[in-house]
C-alpha cells in the first residue's frame, strides 16, 4: 500500500464529514480509500499549465429575482416530516453535553 | 397490459378515440405492475390512489388532441421530489420523507396532464453504478434477472425496459441515465446542463445534475424532453434557451445524409468489450449508408474523465449532503446524548456504505492540505476535456460511441470493488463534466444483453442527436426487441 492516507487520517476526515467508523471499517475503508486517491493521482499527469479552472458549465450568470415569500403556511406538513416536534417546534436533545455535569 | 408494443402516439390516439379511457389505462398498468414487479423490483412506492383519482379526472375533463402526453402514466426516480409522496432516494435517510412541493419537472409532467404512477428504485443518493446501493432492494436487469440493471437510474430503465410505464425520468450526474438505458435496451437521454431544471431534484453533484427521460423509443423521449425542458426560475442555472419541439422535426430516416460524425478512438480502445466495440462498428456503418461520413478523431484526455469526476462528484457531494443532520427532516439515531451525537450518530447510521465513502472522498479533497492538488487539479483537467469535445465538434455535428465499455454484469460482481465499478463510467462521466447533451439508444446484443451507443452533441444541440438517433433506430430493430418476463411473451 502507498500510504497516500493512513487511519489517522480518515479519522481526522470523518470528524470533519460528521461522520464515525468503527475499528473494522476503518481496516476496510483505509486501503480502498488510499487506492482511490491513487487513482486521482494519475491527474498530474495532465498538464494544466495556464488553464482556468471550470466550476461550472450553465449558460446563465447571476440571475436575480424578487425576495418573495410564498408557498408558506405549511408548517405543520414540514414538521411532520422532523424527527421530533413539539408546540410548532422541532425538538432536539440538550446543546449543553449533561453527562459532563455529571463527572 | 404492458407497453412493448405502444408507443405514445399511438396510446395518445387510443385515449383521444376514446378505445380507452385514462382510467382503465392507469387500472391496467397497475395490475401489470403488480405481476411483473415480484421479479423485477424496479418501484420503491406505488401512488396508485392519487393516480386513479387524477385518470378520472382527466377523463371528465375529456383527452385533448393537442395534450400528447395526457392521460399516460409516468414512474419518477425516487431523488425527484412529489408532493405529499414519500421521497427517499433510496436512503434510510429518507426512508419515511414526504416532500412538501413538487419538483419543477414532476409540475410540468402534472401540467402535461402525465400519471405518476410511482417512485422508482436507483442507487443511494444517486451514487452508483448497478442499483445495488439501493438502501431498501435490488432491482433486475429486465433481460436476465441474474444481472444488475446498472444505474443509479436502474429503477426507471427497469421499469420501461420489462414494459410496466411508457416513460420513466432519470437523472445522471456521471451516466446514471445512459449506462441503465443501455444495459436495459431503452433509449435515455443526459440533457445538455440547464436545459432541464433541477429545482427539487435531491441534490447529488449540483454542476452535473441533470433530469432526463427514458423510454422504449426516441420519438418518445423527445416529445417528453421538450414537456421537462425550459428556464425555471427556482433554478438559477436552467438556461433560458428556447425549447424546441424536439419530435416535430423526427420524420425523416435519413436525415443523417451530409452529417459529419466523429468516432474517437479513445471509446474503442482497452477495456471496451469486443461484442460491444462490434456493435458501434457496425451503427458506424449504418450511418455511411444513411450518407454520414464517420472520422475517426481523438479525445486524448478522456481517460482522466473518472478520476477528475470522482474528486468534483464527491466534493459537490460532501457539500450536498451536510444538510443530512437529523435535525429538521430524515433519520435521527435514537440514543444521544447531545447535539454532536445528533449530527454524527444519524449520519453515520443513516447513509449507506457508497455514500459515506463519496463523503470521505469529497472532504478529503477539500480539506485543508488538499485542496489544490485535488480539487483545483480536477477543475482544471475539466477544462481540458472540454476543450478537447469544443475541438471536435467544432468540425463534427455529433460524436458516437458506447455507452459502457460492457454489457450488463452480474448481480454482486463489483459491488465490493468501487474502483472497478467507478470504471464503469469512463465514457459517460466526460459528457457531464462538460455539460453535453448525451443520448443512449440499443444498438445491438451480445449474449442476448443489450449493448448501448451514445451519441453526443453541441450544448443545446439535442435536436441532432435525436434526429441521428431516429435515422438509426428507422433502420435497425433492435429497438423492436423485448424481454421475456414471467411467460409474458
Amino acid at each position: 500500500m502507498a500510504n497516500r492516507i493512513n487511519r489517522e487520517q480518515v479519522q481526522h476526515v470523518a470528524g470533519l464529514a460528521k461522520l464515525e467508523f468503527t475499528d473494522a471499517e476503518l481496516d476496510a475503508f483505509t486501503p480502498q480509500l488510499d487506492d482511490i486517491i491513487g487513482m486521482f493521482e494519475t491527474l498530474s499527469e495532465v498538464d494544466t499549465e495556464g488553464v482556468d479552472v471550470t466550476s461550472n458549465v450553465s449558460d446563465q450568470l447571476n440571475v436575480m429575482r424578487e425576495d418573495v415569500a410564498d408557498n408558506w403556511g405549511q408548517s405543520s406538513a414540514l414538521l411532520h416530516n422532523a424527527p421530533d416536534a413539539a408546540r410548532g417546534f422541532v425538538k432536539v436533545p440538550a446543546i449543553i453535553d449533561e453527562s459532563e455535569d455529571n463527572d | 397490459m404492458n407497453y412493448f408494443d405502444k408507443d405514445l402516439a399511438s396510446l395518445h390516439a387510443d385515449l383521444v378515440a376514446k378505445k380507452m379511457s385514462a382510467k382503465e389505462l392507469t387500472e391496467e398498468t397497475f395490475a401489470n405492475i403488480k405481476a411483473t414487479d415480484p421479479q423485477i423490483d424496479a418501484f420503491l412506492n406505488l401512488n396508485e390512489d392519487a393516480a386513479l383519482t387524477q385518470a378520472t379526472k382527466i377523463d371528465e375533463q375529456g383527452i385533448n388532441a393537442d395534450q400528447p402526453l395526457a392521460g399516460i402514466p409516468v414512474g419518477l426516480k425516487d431523488n425527484i421530489v412529489t408532493n405529499g409522496l414519500t421521497t427517499t432516494a433510496a436512503s434510510k435517510m429518507l426512508e419515511n420523507f414526504k416532500p412538501v412541493y413538487d419538483a419543477t419537472v414532476t409540475e410540468k409532467l402534472a401540467n402535461a396532464q402525465m400519471i405518476t404512477v410511482g417512485k422508482t428504485n436507483m442507487d443511494e443518493f444517486a451514487m452508483g453504478g448497478s442499483t445495488e446501493n439501493s438502501a431498501f432492494k435490488t432491482t433486475k436487469n429486465a433481460w436476465d434477472h441474474t444481472k444488475v440493471p446498472g444505474g443509479s437510474s436502474g429503477g426507471s430503465a427497469a421499469a420501461v425496459a420489462s414494459g410496466q410505464v411508457p416513460v420513466a425520468l432519470g437523472s445522471d450526474t456521471g451516466g446514471s441515465i445512459r449506462q441503465p438505458a443501455a444495459f436495459n435496451g431503452v433509449v435515455g437521454i443526459k440533457p445538455t446542463y440547464g436545459r432541464v431544471s433541477r429545482w427539487g431534484l435531491i441534490a447529488f453533484g449540483s454542476s452535473l445534475d441533470q433530469i432526463g427521460p427514458m423510454t422504449r423509443g426516441v420519438k418518445d423521449n423527445a416529445t417528453v424532453l421538450s414537456a421537462i425542458a425550459g428556464h425555471d426560475e427556482h433554478d438559477l442555472t436552467s438556461s433560458t434557451q428556447a425549447v424546441p419541439d424536439f419530435a416535430a422535426d423526427l420524420n425523416d430516416a435519413t436525415s443523417v445524409k451530409g452529417m459529419r460524425i466523429g468516432l474517437p478512438k479513445e471509446f474503442l480502445a482497452e477495456g471496451v468489450n469486443d461484442d460491444v466495440k462490434q456493435a458501434i462498428l457496425a451503427a458506424a456503418d449504418t450511418y455511411r449508408q444513411l450518407g454520414a461520413t464517420v472520422d475517426e478523431v481523438s479525445l486524448p484526455h478522456n481517460k482522466y474523465g473518472v478520476a477528475a469526476y470522482y474528486i468534483i462528484a464527491s466534493s459537490e457531494a460532501s457539500s450536498n449532503l451536510q444538510r443530512f443532520d437529523g435535525i429538521r427532516y430524515g433519520y435521527r439515531a435514537d440514543d444521544v446524548q447531545n447535539l454532536e451525537d445528533v449530527y454524527v450518530k444519524s449520519r453515520s447510521e443513516g447513509f449507506g456504505e457508497e455514500v459515506k465513502r463519496r463523503i470521505m472522498l469529497g472532504t478529503f479533497s477539500l480539506s485543508a492540505g488538499f485542496y489544490d492538488a485535488y480539487f483545483l487539479k480536477a477543475a482544471k483537467v475539466r477544462t481540458v476535456i472540454i476543450n478537447d469535445f469544443k475541438a471536435v465538434l467544432k468540425d463534427h455535428d455529433f460524436i458516437m460511441g458506447p455507452v459502457a465499455p460492457t454489457t450488463a454484469f452480474g448481480i454482486g460482481d463489483e459491488i465490493k470493488d468501487p474502483i472497478t465499478m467507478y470504471m464503469n463510467d469512463v465514457l459517460t462521466i466526460p459528457v457531464n463534466l462538460a455539460g453535453l447533451p448525451g443520448l443512449s439508444l440499443p444498438a445491438g446484443f451480445s449474449n442476448s444483453l443489450p449493448v448501448g451507443m451514445q451519441l453526443i452533441g453541441r450544448p443545446f444541440d439535442e435536436s441532432t442527436l435525436y434526429k441521428a438517433g431516429y435515422a438509426f433506430e428507422q433502420n435497425t430493430d433492435f429497438h423492436l426487441q423485448v424481454p421475456t418476463l414471467g411467460g409474458q411473451n
